[in-house]
């Protein structure tokens, strides 16, 4: 069989997938060039991982990262973690009501010290879910060895984008991660589009459960088309915009017990499915027209009939596949590369694992080069998986802190566009200041990762860079002379572990 | 009485002083001209800052959320014309700097940018290019501007540098809320150098290097220290406040540029009127603009200007909720100790149903590249072929703002 993957030559998506998965193009068999493939796959290689993907070779490799269970736990060193946090053992309405129940108290004691008590503790509650959620994030990122599923729920939050601090939000948001993002996060895009427009957390956040008839609010609309799916080029009008804001009119939250006082023919149209509610009541059951489509007035199945259309319509492939090359290939992913990608998405109705399987066994994504500038949570993610491996940290306050001063908080994205992803929004002077100075925490050792209010490490490790077989087997080969020149000279392991966490490559993904 | 007597003292205002000859350089000064841009992410409600009081219409359209004319009460318009009242939350801070001649507000300004998307708008007014025909994203008009007048004058106070002030002339930006950051050590400084020679991020790794130390030796303890005295309010000065006269003691050394963005202004639910949600962000934004002002110091001042945009304004009318949504034209203000002026500028139109943008917004009137450019004509001395440079295909409109 003839395979030209490696020789850079454009193929369809068919040759691509037929000729030429099983014959790893050349890069493959050097250790820099797996090197890249597998750090650019995931929260930044291990030498454990290396050796896996060298085994497997490339293809298998990235099909079992495709096969990811969302459900698998983490190795047993860790999973405990997970296993205690009060967002894994409570429901999002449980928690909601018990938050709730705080908030009403908070006011009623008799004496001002006791209240003081009362409103802290509505707050340490109101606090506690997102703070967990992103502990877990982290230690899913650090420790999984679904690298793939882990950069993709990323992907999708940021896609999605919510932010922590809109009205109470902070409790409903680990459960949007877990039961709307995660699960499909490499499977089905209409599933995900239909989980996150059914989630109290988007509907919250983008005021949808204020879009009633005759009150339109089109903050959700709006976002569902430029954001979402079609992208702001995707050919839709104002009037698109407006149209689509009557058909999620209706749909919302309901935090209370029971259901709104409806008229007898209402009744049946009624949807509710824990905190999501769809309300006939303030729906506008009148006809509508989006994208040239007529939506008949029939209730909450005209969501899914838009959904459907927009998953459809050939701008979402395009948008959609442009910007996951972007996010694991280049600023400019090869338009080529990127119809190949959309033309699979549309014929599997936005399957996400098939359309990431195009791009990750294309010939462009083994030629990459330079490769991708990281974002500031996969040089923080990268360096610590670099310098701790698998010594599970007990305390990921450190890490979120770092993130923040970075520009890219967990959760903190205000506006629904989530983080960009281009290199120019990552490298500037500032920027590049703060990553050196952090990497000489990472670097040095952070025994604050290491302890809890009230768990101390017994010794925190002292990370060795220099020793360790990441580097000797494969790293190094990546190095400079200037570079390697550079780490000769530093004075202490610790000032080694900060240069090679400094310099220009580790910068790339 | 007192009302009356604004408005006179606002009326007479551009009599007060000779305006563009404040900004020529004096011979022999060292005394530069400042431009700092402040970017309201969000789409700011300016109908409820600059507040339409001649108009009918807006108080039809707004039942719940209006500004009231100026009157006798503390939640009413403060007067600005007889077409336009200040939102009441800038008595203390804006006002004052208005009654000096030193405050002007430019309604029906913005961009013809039509998406209404936030991302999409705030983007294209940054690149400042033509929205028909390819655009270059790696260049913003700031960055053209810093090359215009020399790159190394200007700094980005953010922690991402915004796309305005990204391009070829390398901009630097520290995001100034934390104060001061310890430096690297010389050793590691001189081999992280090293290491960079000759790779593509060289240039901004030196200029990191330069302005961390730029930052330790301007915001030393001591000023740190100072800075908190001067703000006199019992409360000691936090949020943007602070951070705004952090930004003013940068901006006294050799910064001539610089930016900073303010999010939290999309107000879709429950802004509130004279009091609430959007009147607590007008006030802070307030205090923070006059301490601003405070910190550069007089002298200072007198050669600066600032100018505070939006990426667009809010439907005319408010919606279900009490909020607004997303509009089209939008207020900017500038702020300058030299303006020798006050009040309202460039192009206006009565505001009723038929003269609002497709029945909803304030229309755009007031292009921003023609009123930046010709406002830094007249500040910066610019010639038309460094406007057409800053701002391809558009055409400095001179509003006589300074």
């Amino acid at each position: 069989m003839l395979c030209m993957a490696g020789l850079g030559i454009t193929l369809g998506p068919t040759a691509l997938l037929v000729g030429c998965a099983n014959t790893a193009p050349a890069v493959y068999r050097e250790p820099a060039g797996m090197f890249r493939a597998v750090n650019r796959i995931g929260w930044g290689a291990t030498q454990a991982q290396l050796d896996q993907a060298t085994q497997l070779g490339w293809a298998d490799y990235v099909d079992r990262q495709l096969k990811a269970d969302p459900k698998a736990p983490l190795a047993p060193a860790v999973q405990p973690q997970l296993d205690g946090l009060s967002i894994s053992r409570r429901e999002m309405s449980t928690i909601v009501a018990e938050v709730d129940t705080l908030r009403r108290e908070q006011d009623k004691p008799p004496t001002e010290p006791e209240r003081v008590r009362a409103r802290q503790a509505y707050q340490a509650a109101l606090n506690l879910p997102t703070r967990e959620a992103g502990h877990r994030q982290i230690l899913r990122q650090l420790y999984s060895e679904q690298q793939l599923l882990e950069q993709m729920s990323w992907f999708w939050f940021n896609h999605f984008n919510v932010h922590q601090y809109k009205r109470e939000l902070r409790v409903l948001l680990p459960d949007y991660e877990e039961a709307a993002l995660r699960p499909q996060a490499l499977g089905s895009f209409r599933q995900l589009l239909g989980a996150v427009a059914r989630h109290p957390a988007m509907q919250r956040y983008l005021d949808n459960d204020q879009n009633g008839a005759g009150k339109p609010n089109e903050n959700y609309a709006r976002e569902l088309l430029e954001l979402h799916t079609l992208g702001v080029d995707g050919g839709y009008s104002q009037r698109d915009v407006q149209e689509l804001a009557r058909v999620l009119t209706g749909f919302g939250t309901r935090f209370e017990s029971g259901r709104p006082k409806l008229k007898p023919e209402q009744e049946a149209l009624y949807v509710r499915q824990g905190l999501f509610e769809f309300n006939p009541a303030r729906h506008d059951f009148g006809e509508k027209t989006v994208l040239g489509r007529q939506i008949k007035g029939s209730g909450s199945a005209e969501l899914d009939e838009v959904l459907d259309l927009l998953v459809a319509h050939p701008s979402t492939a395009r948008y959609i596949s442009r910007k996951l090359a972007v996010y694991f290939l280049a600023d400019q992913p090869p338009q080529a590369l990127v119809d190949s990608m959309a033309a699979v998405f549309s014929r599997s109705q936005g399957d996400i694992g098939a359309t990431l399987r195009v791009l990750l066994l294309a010939p462009e994504f083994a030629a990459a080069q330079p490769t991708k500038f990281k974002d500031p949570q996969h040089y923080l993610l990268s360096g610590l998986r670099a310098s701790y491996g698998d010594t599970v940290i007990l305390n990921s306050q450190p890490v979120l802190a770092w993130l923040r001063r970075l520009g890219q908080g967990l959760y903190d994205k205000q506006t629904p566009d989530g983080y960009p992803m281009n290199s120019s929004a990552w490298n500037s002077a500032g920027q590049l200041s703060t990553r050196f100075e952090l990497a000489r925490t990472i670097g040095g050792g952070t025994a604050a990762l290491f302890k809890t209010e009230t768990v101390e490490a017994v010794s925190p490790p002292k990370p060795k860079l220099a020793d360790g077989a990441l580097y000797q087997r494969s790293l190094q080969a990546l190095m400079s002379p200037a570079s390697r020149e550079a780490l000769t000279r530093a004075d202490t392991p610790q000032q080694w572990n900060a240069l090679l966490l400094s310099s220009p490559e580790f910068m790339y993904r | 009485m007192q009302r009356r007597h604004l408005l006179q003292a606002l009326a007479s205002a551009p009599l007060l002083s000779a305006g563009t000859r404040l900004f020529a350089a004096p011979e022999g000064s060292t005394e530069r001209s400042r431009f700092l841009l402040v970017f309201l992410r969000g789409g700011y409600d300016a109908a409820n800052l600059l507040v339409p009081i001649s108009s009918s219409h807006y108080y039809e359209q707004r039942p719940k959320i209006a500004i009231a004319r100026p009157g006798d009460g503390v939640e009413t318009a403060l007067p600005v014309s007889a077409d336009w009242g200040l939102h009441p939350a800038l008595r203390e801070s804006v006002y004052p700097l208005l009654q000096q001649g030193q405050g002007l507000f430019i309604p029906f300004a913005g961009s013809d940018d039509l998406t209404r998307s936030h991302f999409e708008t705030q983007d294209s007014i940054e690149l400042g290019q033509n929205l028909q025909g390819s655009r270059d994203f790696q260049s913003g008009f700031m960055n053209r501007l810093a090359a215009e007048l020399g790159a190394r004058q200007a700094i980005s106070f953010t922690d991402q540098l915004p796309i305005c002030f990204r391009g070829p002339a390398k901009i630097g930006n520290a995001a100034l809320r934390e104060g001061p950051r310890p430096a690297v050590d010389a050793k590691s400084r001189a081999l992280l150098s090293s290491m960079y020679a000759g790779q593509p991020l060289l240039e901004q790794v030196e200029e990191g290097f330069a302005l961390r130390d730029e930052i330790a030796r301007e915001l030393s303890p001591a000023v740190m220290k100072e800075m908190d005295a001067a703000s006199r309010n019992a409360i000691s000065a936090k949020g943007f406040e602070l951070e705004a006269r952090r930004i003013a003691r940068l901006m006294r050394g050799r910064v001539q540029l610089g930016f900073v963005d303010v999010g939290g202004w999309d107000t879709h639910v429950a802004q509130g009127g004279a009091t609430g949600t959007l009147a607590t962000r007008f006030e802070e934004l307030g205090r923070g603009l006059a301490a601003y002002a405070e910190e550069l110091g007089l002298q200072a001042w007198q050669r600066t200007t600032v100018m505070v945009i939006s990426e667009f304004g809010r439907t005319f009318r408010e919606n279900g909720n009490r909020g607004t949504d997303h509009g089209h034209g939008s207020v900017f203000w500038l702020l300058g100790g030299g303006l020798g002026k006050s009040g309202v500028a460039g192009e206006q139109t009565a505001l009723n149903a038929k003269t609002l943008h497709q029945q909803r917004d304030y229309p755009v009137l007031n292009e921003y590249r023609g009123v930046l450019g010709g406002l830094w004509q007249r500040q910066f001395g610019l010639s038309n072929e460094a406007v057409a440079r800053i701002f391809p295909g558009a055409v400095a409109r001179d509003l006589q703002l300074v």
